[in-house]
């Protein structure tokens, strides 16, 4: 009798790596087309906003008066030789000057999260964490914030501190972003609050509780990495909020001093010239509607990511 | 349901009673001299001597602070520095712009948003759906200010001469007059509080001239107030149109709208009955929370379209230091807000008996 002895080939099981929470909404973010674009298009804003004044063909401030004077005193059309985008009333090229702008609105994503998420996150935490009546009060600020209306609150802001140090600060756009900074944070509070304290209901923190761990050390160990993801979707989808805000300041001329503009600034310089020179609107226009669009794909994008559940939503 | 709205009114209180300490303190901080402010080159000790006495800011703060609360509670919302008026008869004069405008915008929100919404939410991940959620993403994307001039450009500037022009800006065409209603009925010696509902009626040019029947004027009006408000309304359309179709997603995958397409219902009466009457809920909030940031989105469309209504005036005022101005404006922006806001949370209310038990 023959011995039929086979060996079984080995079991064909892809060994899977476990991934994390991290490692899956990363998967997950890059089969998601519009936000691949909307996160290309960010990194394009934000290479534009660091390396923008070596490449761009001109200063921003830079007058080609002898181009003006060529064409009888009026700005140059789009695809002008040397002006890509062509220039203002004044010779300045509208490229360089839409590049320098992409660095005041990448300034401005960066300033107020930065803002936001320093005065949010304490209130929303100390909210949630203790609760009863420092909870009430600190809601009850945030229902007073919020219902005075914000735009009103930036503009008398930003006017009253204009003459100071720190009005002057950055071309005077310091002063624009923190003020925009201290109207946004209520709606992070809220999200904070809201997260701990479903957080706060878990197993998991009622242990740590048990076994004597400081409150301090639960908040910033156990409750806030876990309320971490809806954070960073707030915060990525809180940046067209705040990038809108400072165009929409500037377009009312409030913010950067000139000769420096911001897009916003560029679209109310261009508006007399709506008649004739349209792309003086029309190239800052789409400038803006383009990073607003680009950071909203992209938080659309890490919000499903993260909480597939959600998909779909708002 | 009562002791819910009492609680509600009572909460909205005590936000008001803090919003008007923060608009008096505001006003305060803000440094420059109104005086000097006011009258320019002829400011000088005495006539800021004067000027402070009449307009009491040569009292001390609290005591300012008194006199405007107790002011505020007469309904005397001051006068403003720089024009030597009552604010009341400035806003009697420039409030109705802005509430047609931003009432027109809202219709147009709503009706077309929840619409799209629909639509998109039925035809799941058809082109239509495709095509109104990135027509929705791009909407919430454009600044109200570059909608507006782009909507100048394509209907005043290349659509010139055609039937499809409109008018860039301005309320009426140049050469039309709107009757006042006060004269229309003959009523010009009324005075007191029925006067300034007349006038404040008279001066919403679309109810006035319907209501007298100017045809031609209603038309016109209704004209000039087109762009702006497409303009003003296409973000909060675009929210609307968002949260519908999530809202009414998710309701459609429940198990009573399974029944209720196995009893055989028509797939409208399961749609727009059982669906999104229970869809709206979310809704309802967004088209709150639009209408109070429709106010602010106001001042950038009255700039952009030469409207003057009470954004103009809150611009004006805060680059000229007119303290009582903003304060007023501010507190009726705030007003309006916290009304909708209890609007809204009465709404819920009335639409989910669950709220009202919690």
């Amino acid at each position: 009798m023959a011995n039929r002895t086979e060996t079984l080939p080995a079991a064909t099981v892809e060994v899977r790596r476990s991934s994390g929470l991290w490692g899956d909404a990363f998967r997950r973010l890059r089969r998601n087309r519009l936000a691949i674009v909307g996160g290309v298009l960010v990194i394009l804003f934000v290479f534009i906003a660091i390396f923008g004044p070596y490449l761009a063909p001109w200063p921003y401030d830079y007058q080609d008066l002898d181009a003006v004077l060529a064409n009888g005193g009026l700005p140059l059309p789009a695809f002008s030789p040397g002006h890509f985008l062509g220039t203002d009333e004044l010779g300045r090229d509208l490229l360089s000057r839409l590049m320098d702008g992409a660095r005041i609105s990448m300034t401005v994503a960066l300033v107020v999260q930065f803002v936001v998420l320093v005065i949010g996150m304490p209130v929303g935490a100390a909210a949630a964490w203790f609760g009863g009546r420092t909870d009430s009060w600190l809601m009850r600020l945030t229902d007073v914030i919020y219902a005075y209306p914000d735009l009103l609150f930036i503009i008398l802001l930003s006017v009253a501190l204009k003459e100071t140090v720190f009005g002057k600060a950055l071309d005077g756009l310091l002063l624009v972003f923190v003020a925009i900074g201290l109207t946004s944070w209520v709606t992070m509070a809220r999200l904070v609050r809201g997260q701990l304290l479903s957080l706060k209901e878990t197993e998991f923190v009622e242990a740590a509780q048990a076994i004597g761990v400081p409150s301090k050390k639960i908040i910033s160990k156990h409750l806030l990495p876990n309320a971490l993801g809806p954070v960073i979707v707030a915060v990525t989808l809180g940046i067209p909020g705040a990038i809108l805000a400072e165009a929409t300041l500037a377009f009312i001329s409030i913010g950067a001093t000139p000769p420096r503009a911001s897009w916003g600034s560029l679209v109310a310089d261009g508006q007399p010239w709506l008649r004739s020179f349209p792309h003086l609107v029309i190239f800052p226009a789409l400038a803006i509607a383009t990073a607003l669009i680009s950071f909203t794909f992209l938080g659309d994008g890490l919000r499903d990511a993260l909480d597939p559940k959600l998909k779909g939503k708002q | 349901m009562l002791t819910f709205i009492a609680q509600r009114v009572a909460l909205s209180f005590l936000v008001l009673i803090g919003v008007v300490f923060v608009v008096f303190a505001v006003a305060r901080i803000l440094p420059g001299d109104p005086c000097v402010a006011a009258l320019q080159e002829r400011a000088n000790p005495e006539t800021c001597a004067d000027f402070n006495a009449r307009f009491g800011l040569d009292e001390p703060l609290p005591v300012q602070f008194g006199i405007f609360v107790s002011d505020l509670i007469h309904g005397d919302l001051g006068e403003s520095i720089r024009y030597g008026r009552p604010i009341s008869e400035m806003l009697i004069e420039r409030m109705p712009v802005t509430i047609e405008l931003t009432l027109l915008a809202m219709l147009w929100a709503t009706t077309v948003g929840i619409t799209l919404g629909v639509i998109s939410a039925t035809r799941r991940n058809s082109a239509t759906d495709v095509g109104t959620m990135i027509g929705a993403n791009i909407g919430v994307s454009t600044p109200v200010f570059v909608l507006g001039l782009l909507l100048i450009y394509l209907f005043a500037i290349v659509l010139k001469d055609t039937p499809f022009a409109l008018p860039p800006g301005g309320r009426l065409t140049s050469g039309l007059v709107i009757v006042p209603l006060a004269t229309s009925w003959g009523l010009e010696d009324l005075a007191g509080i029925p006067r300034v509902v007349i006038d404040f009626i008279s001066n919403m040019y679309l109810v006035n001239s319907l209501i007298t029947g100017q045809w031609e004027i209603f038309g016109d009006a209704f004209v000039h107030l087109l762009l702006p408000a497409l303009a003003l309304g296409t973000i909060p359309l675009a929210l609307i149109a968002r949260m519908t179709r999530s809202s009414l997603l998710e309701v459609l995958g429940l198990d009573y709208i399974r029944t209720a397409r196995a009893k055989g219902l028509a797939n409208r009466a399961v749609v727009m009955r059982h669906g999104l009457r229970n869809a709206i809920l979310p809704v309802v909030t967004v088209v709150g929370l639009s209408l109070g940031a429709l106010l602010s989105g106001a001042v950038l469309t009255e700039t952009v379209f030469g409207l003057t209504g009470l954004g103009k005036t809150i611009t004006d005022a805060i680059l000229g230091r007119d303290y009582p101005v903003i304060q007023a404006l501010t507190l009726i922006t705030a007003m309006i807000y916290l009304v909708i806001n209890l609007l809204v949370d009465i709404s819920y209310a009335f639409l989910d008996p669950r709220i009202r038990v919690q």
